[in-house]
């Protein structure tokens, strides 16, 4: 792999700080726990002139309760380390599909220093994309770096890299929103609209702002849980990601949200599913379940797994989650 | 642009002047000569070159040197003491957890992190501690008989031989 180009480090001690730096330099980027974007900058697929090291930020590693919207809600630090996130008792006990989705993510040593704001604003990812500079060179590049097709779908206008952090889609199943730090103040938002479906250019985060905090609503009775689809038992990312959030009203769907990863340039909320609400778990409401996945996903070739496979086992996963939590809702009762 | 890092590594306090933009791992093998900790994949995905940061495994092809300004880096050199191998350099030695060798560095960094954590893992929390760390000889096995016979010698004095 390449050496890491010429740039100034430069380490803030606040989150305010960190955002003026970014507005004085533009050719900047964030960091935190380095992970991605580190082999990124190696392999050349990112560059920069100035890296603003946020691991200095206390505030940012904080987690506590507050009320937001007049509901008991967490409030997690976009510092805070995904080995943290996992092994928290609250996340454990309250938000489990956060804590397996924090958990699945990469190996332990990665955990340690990854973070959630660095997992939340993940590059998207493509077989064409991440690969050593020579490799895409042989390839002439693609429209996501130096070049001007997609490799994966060479008629389109649009780049297809896939999203693939894990902990996104667990935080939308959660309803969670984000707190974007910029230089005119905070701003809200929940996390489903901080992403856009566009492999180049996939968060709603202005240039000068900084996320600083996700806020995540303690649901009584409501249960979790995160699964993903991949090759090896540890450090792959996501051929195919699920989220499931679920309430029971005694025999009847009381709430049911589901988002994925790895199967668009953005973590898919699943919509339509409300009309599920009211009605009791049976074939039936899992077969139009199985149609609503089928419609809000697109995996395209952006993985050596094919297609068709992550098309069929991303509503296999969704299915099994929600038979699993059936069970346990009903048991927590 | 260099600028003066003060760190302590393997029990020592040093001040060197180091570029910016230098990875921990260049800065162990080629500024301090630690050639001991390996570049594998050199991009994150291996662990090999796992040194531990504060008692913490840590990637050093995925670290700022910079990054880790003020605090202690451990290396596979600074385990052995007066030439003596430690606990787990020795039941890899003995147990044949090394095949080529090129794993075995952060393989034991990790598995060092974990016995000062937790002394007594379960075959379960080993393979959990080293799920981040390849190896393309030895299949796993003696790796994991290794840092169990590792945890027993520990037992058996009471304290860290």
């Amino acid at each position: 792999m390449g050496a890491l180009s010429e740039f100034r480090l430069m380490r803030p001690a606040s989150a305010a700080d960190a955002v003026r730096l970014r507005g004085e330099f533009p050719a900047s980027r964030f960091i935190a726990g380095g992970t991605d974007l580190l082999p990124n900058m190696r392999r050349g697929l990112v560059g920069t002139e100035v890296l603003i090291d946020l691991g200095g930020v206390g505030e940012l590693a904080e987690m506590r309760h507050e009320l937001c919207h007049n509901r008991d809600t967490l409030r997690i630090g976009a510092g805070v380390t995904l080995a943290t996130l996992a092994a928290d008792a609250t996340v454990v006990s309250s938000l489990p599909a956060l804590a397996q989705a924090a958990l699945a993510v990469a190996g332990p040593t990665h955990r340690r220093a990854a973070t959630l704001g660095g997992n939340l604003c993940l590059d998207t990812r493509c077989q064409y994309y991440n690969q050593s500079e020579d490799w895409r060179r042989g390839n002439d590049f693609c429209m996501k770096r130096s070049g001007n097709i997609c490799r994966v779908a060479p008629k389109s206008n649009r780049c297809y890299a896939a999203f693939s952090g894990d902990v996104a889609p667990a935080l939308i199943a959660l309803g969670a929103e984000v707190e974007l730090l910029g230089p005119q103040g905070l701003r809200r938002l929940p996390l489903a609209d901080f992403y856009v479906d566009n492999g180049m250019n996939w968060l709603a985060l202005g240039p000068d702002e900084l996320l600083v905090a996700v806020t995540v609503p303690l649901v009584p009775a409501r249960v979790s849980a995160y699964e993903k689809i991949r090759v090896r038992g540890a450090i792959d990312f996501p051929l195919a990601g699920v989220a499931v959030a679920l309430r029971r009203d005694g025999d009847l769907i009381g709430e049911l949200r589901i988002a994925c990863t790895g199967v668009s340039s953005r973590p898919e909320f699943i919509a339509g599913l409300d009309e599920l609400v009211g009605k009791p778990l049976d074939d039936a409401v899992l077969a139009v379940m199985e149609r609503h996945l089928k419609r809000g996903i697109q995996p395209m070739e952006t993985t050596l797994a094919s297609v068709p496979y992550r098309r069929r086992a991303t509503p296999a996963l969704a299915k099994r989650l929600v038979r699993r939590l059936w069970d346990e809702a009903r048991q927590g009762a | 642009m260099k600028k003066l890092l003060t760190l302590t590594v393997n029990g020592r306090l040093r001040e060197d002047a180091v570029a910016e933009n230098t990875l921990l791992i260049d800065y162990l093998r080629d500024a301090l000569g630690l050639t001991g900790t390996k570049q594998g994949c050199d991009g994150g995905e291996c662990g090999a070159c796992t040194v531990l940061v504060d008692g913490e495994p840590r990637l050093a092809c995925s670290t700022l040197a910079h990054s880790v300004a003020g605090r202690t880096v451990e290396t596979i050199e600074g385990l052995s003491t007066a030439g003596n191998l430690s606990r787990l350099q020795r039941a890899f030695h003995e147990h044949l957890g090394a095949q080529c060798g090129f794993c075995t560095p952060g393989m034991i960094m990790a598995a060092e992190a974990l016995l000062r954590r937790n002394p007594q893992p379960s075959r379960d929390e080993i393979r959990a501690a080293l799920a981040g760390n390849l190896c393309r000889c030895t299949g796993y096995v003696k790796i994991l008989d290794s840092v169990e016979a590792a945890a027993r010698c520990e037992d058996a004095a009471g304290v860290a031989a």
